[in-house]
């Protein structure tokens, strides 16, 4: 019994969401009430320039007011109050692989909303902001000893564009070596993150993708086979999302540089590596880190986030500016670089999420950091051991007994098999249990009916059990009663969404302008 | 009290002997460090880390971060006039409630039943930017404005098979340095050509006969912005789009969303498709990480397959009667197709999106005539103050928004003196413009919003005349 103190029952505790009904805001609200006032124009400002539209070409006035609500500023308030309680948004249990869920510090929210930093401008005068280009700096010099890189920088609005930017600097090192008309290939594995892939198309590239073998990364002959005088780079993670590491990393690095290529490091994976093992000591020209995962700053439903981005010396007069630098008399924005791709977000980042990360690392510190990443593998191996003994699941690459990193992927194909109930259906009807919905799987799906938890080190040991009983429990009712998991979910704000709609331009509706047009026949328009 | 032991860390909760041992013994391993077995010895780090000391304490922790950010000064307790992209406007203390929820702050995704609350605010964000645009598709945010303008020109060169885009000169170098990279270099297959375009002299407006010459059978998109870098509205937005529509080329204008109460929706002067930034929708200027881009377009099939992000469509469900929403032509981002996917995409701004939902529900149709009005109405009034001091003269003064540019030349001045000695007043003068755009000489980009006072605005003045005047 492993259970603790803590009754099948407490595990399994009834839950539901709040039902609100809350409808749309366009729908709200009553003509002339106000949720935000601004005071007219002083009167000798009225008088010495008119009335406002006076100061508009005719043309590009304004005719008809735009249809937006109007409401009351308490209306306001309460209604989204409502949507954030209709949202369950890892106040449950989220082992949300991929994601490495954190807690967000919120001493770090508090300090971010003061005015120095909320109401800090970028260009402002450099010896005003002092405070937060040491912050910056600090933080810099704290993921150049994580990883063995040379410089950082946040300017990538999300861990998709730190890629995207590391496609950008590719192109500008084989650009300026005159080799990038040739250098067209950049080399990936069917694994790693879609964004590897997806970054090097939109950059230009044509992207060579590798298979996996049993041992559940590529071969080295497949590499071989890929890497030529025509690549520019190679993209990979590593440990995968299996909870796999490549071993021969090493010699990946080692083949790529001799073709002449460089190679990134998508660190995306990095929680259960945290001060083990660095970057640029396994070959890598560069890495990336999400602060907004690994680093404890907050994820917002999908940003504001921060793709850090770091590369070795050769690599640095090639990245996006404003660098920030230390001199002699403080610190500065280093715009002045040659070389630079150029910008991939204006400004230099989400300065606030750099922030939190920085203090994140500092509250864990090396010894914290170091704990995380035991506790993240520890409760990952924990949580296996305990999946494996429910029916209808299996472990991705059986054959690798090897204990497994801070993520696995497991498969429910059994389960669909048996039942007709597939990993979809079981994600929808945790939530019944006041679980949120675990990831499943990156396209393509190698493991049939895939999910992926994370546990990280947040999570309590009882937390962790209380998410495998109710994985137990819904297989249970996977094979007792089919339909009660493939209609759920049964205990959220709403019922199961139709998603036919989704894909069909005659119903589809992104606004409610569009929504009125196509299913009230335009009655509202207007 | 057991003094010899490591305390638990307060963001872990299995950091604690026993637990470990237990959790260890249930798996049947002797250590921790066996679980590593996977990584060769000789890629381990041998080495303790060597971070700065740990600051477990909350208390301690605070005190260093805001002893730091105390090293700066900021625009509350200076009077700023910097713009250029990120701006310092009003937000409204519920704006700041809903995006501090937990709810909405730390999660990352759930389901369109677990989550359903998140995807309705999205909703809503993308149904009030389409009325304040009168368009009807709004994708979530991306990264920025610069992005925006990005993806959307790459939108249309997907939807036309060409390969150039025709743009304004004026135009913000670090909008124009992002989307330069977005268009990739000459080397690659799908290079596009950025051509830039002059402006009108005397009205700081997109020259005509320039882009008349310029447009041809190559020309994917015509990209303008209204209100622009330097503040300016296109009072000849309905030509430009026809110019771009008689080529075969797509529309795309940039529009300030603040602007939106009182300028005209760019649908409504030909746009095909709208971008802008949505960090003046409650959103702090948060030393510009709080910037954020929209895509808007018509509900046409042909655009909304090309979209690179995540479209909220409003949906119905198993329930008679009741709505949800979730992700419509979703298979053509990257998460479905990787390299065949509509550019990327991936973690952007979406909490953004909720401010931008709750700013724009508390504002309505009359809050923003009313914060347009008096964002104009003090510009206006500042730059005539401006304009009368001597030496000084204002670059476009006839129509601009909340941001123009002001000419030091007669003053014998530089901007960055003039900055300078504006910092001994506790005020940020205007972005410095003049190695930008040397055609102005000594110039700054000054903003002015529904911020500022009267009493701001002459102030401001009596300074710049006590410093000119030296």
């Amino acid at each position: 019994m492993s259970g603790g103190q803590m009754s099948e029952k407490d595990k399994l505790a009834t839950y539901h969401a709040p039902v609100w009904s809350e409808p749309v805001v366009m729908e709200l609200g009553h003509p002339g009430r106000r949720g935000q006032i601004f005071a007219a124009a002083d009167a000798k400002i009225r008088k010495a320039v008119g009335e406002a539209r006076s100061l508009l070409p005719a043309a590009m006035r304004r005719r008809q007011a735009p249809g937006l609500p109007e409401l009351s500023e308490p209306e306001v308030q309460r209604h989204y109050l409502h949507l954030s309680q209709e949202t369950l948004g890892m106040m449950g249990i989220s082992l949300f692989g991929t994601c490495t869920m954190k807690y967000n510090p919120r001493v770090s929210e508090m300090v971010a909303a003061r005015p120095d930093l909320a109401a800090l401008h970028p260009h402002q005068p450099e010896d005003t902001l002092q405070g937060i280009l040491e912050i910056i700096h600090s933080f810099d010099l704290i993921l150049r000893e994580l990883s063995g890189m040379d410089q950082f920088i946040f300017q990538a609005g999300g861990g998709a564009d730190a890629a995207y930017t590391n496609c950008c600097v590719t192109r500008a090192y084989h650009q300026a070596r005159g080799e990038l008309a040739r250098r067209d290939e950049i080399v990936t594995s069917i694994q790693a993150h879609p964004c590897n892939a997806a970054t090097a198309a939109a950059a230009g590239f044509k992207v060579v993708t590798l298979q996996l073998e049993e041992n559940g990364y590529p071969s080295l002959d497949a590499l071989k086979a890929a890497v030529s005088n025509r690549t520019a780079a190679l993209l990979i993670g590593n440990p995968d999302d299996m909870g796999i590491y490549n071993p021969e990393i090493r010699e990946w690095t080692r083949i790529v540089h001799e073709a002449g290529g460089l190679c990134f490091y998508d660190h995306a994976n990095f929680n259960g590596v945290m001060g083990k093992l660095r970057a640029r000591d396994l070959g890598f020209d560069a890495c990336m880190y999400m602060l907004h995962k690994t680093f404890g700053a907050p994820k917002g439903g999908g940003g504001p986030a921060v793709g850090a981005y770091g590369c070795s010396r050769a690599l640095a007069p090639f990245l996006p500016t404003p660098v920030v630098a230390k001199t002699a008399d403080g610190y500065r924005l280093d715009h002045e670089r040659p070389k630079s791709t150029g910008k991939i977000r204006e400004y230099w980042g989400n300065v606030p999420q750099v922030m939190k990360a920085y203090a994140w690392a500092r509250a864990m510190g090396a010894e914290g950091i170091n704990e995380a990443s035991d506790l993240s593998v520890l409760a990952n191996n924990y949580m296996d051991k305990k999946l494996g003994e429910i029916r209808g699941l299996s472990r991705s690459n059986p054959d690798v007994g090897k204990w497994r990193m801070e993520m696995t992927r497991w498969g429910l194909g059994k389960l669909k098999e048996e039942t007709g109930v597939g990993t979809a259906d079981v994600a929808n009807r945790m939530a019944d249990y006041g679980i949120d919905p675990y990831w499943m799987s990156h396209e393509p799906w190698i493991v049939p009916e895939p999910f992926t938890p994370e546990a990280g080190e947040m999570y309590s040991k009882e937390d962790l059990d209380r998410w495998v009983a109710v994985i137990a429990r819904i297989v249970e009712e996977a094979y007792a009663d089919p339909d009660l998991v493939k209609t759920a979910p049964h205990a959220q704000a709403i019922h199961r969404i139709k998603s036919a709609p989704l894909d069909d331009p005659k119903q589809w509706a992104m606004t409610w302008r569009a929504y009125l047009a196509k299913h009230r026949h335009g009655q509202e328009a207007g | 009290m057991r003094q010899n032991e490591p305390s638990a860390h307060p963001w872990m909760a299995n950091s604690l002997a026993d637990i470990k041992q237990a959790m260890l013994k249930e798996i049947g391993a002797r250590s921790v460090e066996e679980l590593f077995e996977q990584i060769p010895s000789s890629h381990r780090l041998k080495r303790p880390l060597r971070l700065p000391r740990q600051l477990s304490s909350e208390a301690e922790l605070k005190r260093h971060l805001v002893d730091l950010l105390a090293k700066n000064e900021n625009c509350e307790e200076n009077l700023n006039f910097l713009g250029a992209g990120c701006w310092q406007h009003h937000v409204p203390a519920v704006v700041d409630e809903i995006v501090g929820r937990a709810e909405f702050l730390t999660p990352v995704w759930g389901s369109a039943q677990s989550d359903h609350g998140r995807n309705q605010a999205w909703f809503e964000y993308a149904s009030q930017l389409g009325e304040l645009l009168a368009m009807e598709v709004v994708q979530l945010s991306v990264y920025s404005w610069g992005c925006a303008i990005g993806h959307g020109i790459r939108m249309a060169a997907r939807l036309t098979g060409r390969h150039e885009v025709l743009l304004p000169r004026l135009i913000d170098p670090e909008r124009l340095s992002v989307i330069r990279n977005y268009c990739e270099p000459q080397e690659m297959a799908r290079h596009i050509d950025v051509v830039q375009i002059g402006h009108d002299r005397k009205t700081g407006g997109l020259d005509l006969k320039e882009l008349k010459a310029k447009i041809s059978a190559r020309t994917a998109a015509v990209y303008f912005e209204s209100p622009g870098y330097l503040g300016g509205i296109e009072a000849e937005g309905a030509e430009i789009a026809r110019i771009a529509r008689a080529a075969g080329a797509e529309t795309i204008v940039g529009a300030d969303p603040i602007s939106l109460g009182l300028l005209k929706p760019p649908a409504e002067y030909g746009a095909d498709i709208a971008v802008g930034p949505t960090q003046p929708l409650g959103v702090h200027m948060n030393c510009g990480g709080g910037v954020g881009g929209y895509i808007a377009s018509r509900d046409e099939e042909r655009y909304v397959r090309e979209y690179n992000g995540f479209l909220v469509s409003i949906t119905e469900t198993s329930k008679t009667g009741e709505f949800g929403f979730s992700l419509a032509s979703a298979h053509q981002t990257s998460y479905g197709m990787r390299e065949a996917g509509k550019d990327w995409t991936g973690n952007s701004v979406y909490l953004w999106a909720i401010a931008n939902a709750v700013y724009m529900s508390l504002l309505g149709p009359k809050g923003f005539e009313e914060v347009g009005a008096l964002i104009l109405q003090q510009a206006h009034y500042a730059a005539r103050a401006l304009a009368r001091i001597k030496g000084v003269r204002i670059q476009f003064p006839k129509a601009f928004f909340k941001e123009f540019v002001v000419n030091f030349d007669g003053t014998g001045k530089t901007v960055a003196r003039i900055n300078k000695a504006l910092r001994r007043h506790r005020i940020f003068g205007g972005k410095d413009i003049s190695r930008e755009f040397p055609e102005f000489g000594q110039s700054a980009l000054y903003c002015v919003t529904e911020t500022h006072s009267r009493e701001d605005i002459d102030r401001l003045a009596a300074a710049l005349k006590e410093i000119v005047g030296k």
